[in-house]
């Protein structure tokens, strides 16, 4: 059995083809039945795709490495769910490319952080987290209320989700840097058209400062909507539907 | 090969110079139609890389006119290991920054800065420790082993030089891409769209050198070291192609949406996550334990058959594990149960390999209190026993509804990274240095002083560690008498801060180690003593190369 090997060891080609045929197994048969069965590719009312203003505060989210400390994954444990709130379902996430759902809580999570805290706290925490919470080691974020907000691509940024099939509409698509403005400034002269176009966002002047769009704003903007969308007063996780 | 080409028929020389040419346009175009300031960075730094390259493709072909081939090609590896020791310093410089930030917030942190916060520097340490360090200290030895053991010249004249300093031009375009906030906002895979493709370049040519050396080889066997290393260099590149499938924004822009989303992007960037440490972070420097243990103990493989399981096994089950890192979470449980089942199963070719590497000292144990560059391998393979047991004992359920999410995983991966890895490396690397330059062995005095600092860094790391990931996990679920929870999150992060800072100093400890050990390098290398005994440019004695 062993002069079986001989084989591998003295044809470089074998060897090669055996390892490639060796290490595909494992991830053929995990990760392909995720693209197919119904448990992850489930539906839930209210997930909704982001609005351009949110989508950028995502990408702030992304820039700033906030999930090397917060995770966005809640476990259907009974403390998790006290502290936190409902568990995290898949489709809370399907919209989310890339996932940010953390691997480690030097802070806490953050899946349904939206709705917990006003916008003046989100503001004074990010310009210095230790002014209202003593004990945090979390860095000071003053520069995002600083940073006009790059809105020169959000078309494209939308284009590319709609690739990736988030279902944006071509209105949607054609009036991403107007939605983002409107989003943030409720009397703005298209805020009426922002909220037909997301009849569910919220909209307000997140970062306190009406006269300008800055990555505050589209960093609040994204914090508040997080886990906002399925209204778990009417989810019933117990059944038939959502039991897959 | 193309090195003894004549002059006017250099495929290699041309090839590269095409690659470069081409690398440098799409610099200036980039840098000219940059949609952000960051990309314009990036893009002029790449520019001087590609030109600086352009300079030493002329410097490599002059050299190469000028004097005939060596037996081995030892040029690329001695610079090897120059850049480990760089990396490796500058990696464990931004750890030890960013444990202190979270020790001493009030202290590290700069308000003017933003650029130097926990969430940039993080994916710059570890990118820095895993990539640029153990990338090097990987390719270094890799092609130091494979022409030792095939008895053959590095193939490909040229592109071995390509292959390093495309690495370095990686890791540059990474680490200062970090500090712009330039990320995937991927654990391990925050490289951007471009620096992706050309690490794929580079890592195509790394895989191409290394099979045609080993085509060249004038053994019959091939050695159980390079299946380690050919198994890390073709997986890790099917990984990285495929959990880093994206699409750009903009051609001139860095931003990019990864091609799945939720839970599908979930486990295929564990799969990535957990394989970057299975086949990067073990497969890889398993190749090394196979030949510098043998080698500086001076006997043969422990078991040949053993080696055989070991490898096979190991490559195997290591990529089904991913899913472990996903437990509770949205991910169907049939998955996350395999991968737990797998990881628990994972702990045998692991402790295989382990007793393989331990036992190729019967015979040899006096060598521990007279060689100290041998005990650092050796105590390596013991932090390899260790944390590939803890590995599959956390990977339960249970335990990880208590560890995950706490510092009890970051413990768990410095056990693993500064114990296995960094100590194995560190091993190869005293090796390498005498016997590339040809010089007397490293003062052992210092290697002594290294070994001691770095394990009693490691202890107080790992140590501190659990104590604050196993407090973390109790305190987020403790009730109280009346049934509500007991601890606010915020206490929990307030009961972290003594072992946050003993954490530091753990790894200051161990930062100090290795500056002890580049001077001890530097001193070697360029030391008036040439070597006493001859160089070690034979295979490695009673390698167990055979099977009849």
């Amino acid at each position: 059995m062993w002069n079986f090997h001989k084989w591998f060891e003295r044809h470089t080609l074998i060897l090669l083809i055996g390892i490639l045929v060796v290490v595909s197994i494992g991830g053929l048969v995990q990760i392909t039945p995720l693209f197919f069965i119904e448990s992850t590719i489930e539906r839930v009312e209210g997930v909704r795709p982001y609005t351009p203003l949110e989508l950028a505060g995502r990408q702030v989210y992304i820039r700033e490495g906030c999930y090397t400390c917060h995770s966005q994954m809640i476990r259907p444990l009974r403390d998790e769910v006290e502290r936190y709130g409902h568990y995290s379902l898949a489709a809370e996430s399907m919209y989310d490319h890339p996932f940010q759902w953390g691997s480690k809580r030097t802070g806490p999570d953050l899946a349904r952080v939206g709705g917990r805290y006003s916008d003046e706290w989100h503001r004074a925490h990010l310009l210095d987290p230790r002014s209202v919470v003593p004990e945090s080691v979390m860095p000071p974020y003053a520069f995002l209320a600083n940073a006009d907000l790059n809105m020169s691509r959000m078309g494209d940024h939308l284009r590319v989700n709609r690739m990736l099939s988030v279902p944006y509409t071509d209105e949607q698509l054609a009036n991403a840097v107007v939605d983002a403005r409107a989003q943030a400034n409720p009397l703005d002269d298209h805020a009426f058209d922002f909220t037909q176009r997301y009849p569910t966002a919220l909209q307000r002047d997140f970062d306190g400062n009406p006269g300008r769009v800055t990555e505050m704003d589209a960093l609040i903007a994204y914090l508040q909507m997080l886990g906002t969308g399925v209204d778990f007063e009417t989810y019933q996780a117990e059944a038939p539907e959502n039991r897959r | 090969m193309t090195a003894v080409a004549k002059p006017g028929s250099r495929i290699d020389a041309m090839a590269i110079g095409t690659i470069i040419a081409a690398g440098a346009f799409y610099a200036v175009w980039g840098a000219a139609n940059a949609t952000d300031r960051a990309f314009s960075i990036q893009m002029w730094t790449a520019l001087v890389a590609f030109l600086a390259g352009a300079l030493m493709l002329f410097f490599y072909i002059g050299q190469d006119r000028a004097e005939p081939p060596t037996r081995y090609e030892n040029g690329v590896i001695k610079a090897g290991v120059v850049a480990s020791m760089f990396w490796g310093i500058a990696g464990f410089l931004v750890g030890v920054v960013i444990a202190a930030q979270l020790a001493f917030p009030n202290i590290f942190y700069f308000e003017d800065f933003g650029w130097l916060n926990f969430g940039r520097l993080r994916p710059l340490h570890t990118n820095a420790v895993i990539f640029a360090f153990g990338g090097n200290v990987l390719i270094a030895t890799s092609f130091y082993v494979v022409q030792r053991t095939c008895r053959a010249r590095l193939a490909g004249g040229l592109w071995p030089w390509f292959v390093f300093w495309g690495f370095q031009l990686v890791i540059v375009l990474a680490g200062t891409g970090y500090l712009l906030g330039i990320t995937q906002g991927r654990e391990y895979a925050e490289l951007p769209w471009y620096t992706d493709i050309w690490l794929t370049i580079v890592w195509v040519a790394y895989l191409l050198v290394f099979l045609g050396t080993i085509w060249k080889r004038q053994e019959k066997h091939i050695y159980v070291a390079n299946w380690f290393y050919l198994a890390f260099i073709v997986t890790i590149a099917m990984l990285h192609i495929i959990n880093n499938l994206a699409i750009p924004v903009s051609f001139s822009g860095w931003f990019s949406y990864s091609l799945f989303s939720g839970v599908q992007d979930a486990l295929t960037q564990w799969w990535y996550g957990h394989n970057a440490v299975g086949f990067f972070l073990t497969a890889g420097f398993l190749g090394i334990m196979y030949y510098f243990i043998p080698k500086q103990a001076d006997r043969p493989v422990y078991s040949y058959r053993l080696s055989i399981i070991h490898f096979w096994a190991l490559i195997f089950l290591y990529i089904w594990a991913g899913p472990h890192h996903l437990h509770y979470t949205a991910l169907p449980q049939w998955a996350q149960t395999l991968g737990a089942t797998f990881s628990i199963m994972l702990w045998m070719p692991s402790w295989g390999g382990m007793i393989n590497g331990l036992m190729t000292l019967s015979g040899a144990w006096d060598k521990l209190r007279t060689d100290p560059v041998l005990r650092m391998l050796v105590v390596s393979v013991a932090f390899y026993g260790m944390s590939t047991f803890e590995g599959p004992v956390m990977s339960i359920r249970a335990v990880n509804s208590l560890s995950h999410y706490t510092d009890w995983t970051i413990g768990h991966v410095h056990s693993g990274a500064l114990g296995w890895v960094g100590f194995v490396s560190f091993g190869a690397l005293y090796c390498l240095t005498p016997w590339l330059w040809k010089k007397k062995q490293v003062s052992h005095a210092l290697v002594e002083w290294h070994f001691w600092l770095s394990t009693i860094g490691i202890v107080l790391y790992i140590t501190s560690m659990w104590v604050a990931g196993i407090m973390q996990g109790l305190m987020w679920r403790a009730y109280n008498e009346f049934g509500f929870l007991e601890y606010s999150f915020v206490e929990s992060v307030e009961a972290m801060h003594l072992y946050y800072i003993i954490r530091a100093g753990g790894g200051l400890l161990f930062l100090l180690g290795a500056l002890i050990m580049a001077y001890n390098l530097w001193r070697t290398a360029t030391s008036k003593e040439p070597a006493l005994e001859r160089p070690r440019d034979v295979p490695a004695a009673g390698a167990p190369v055979a099977a009849e």
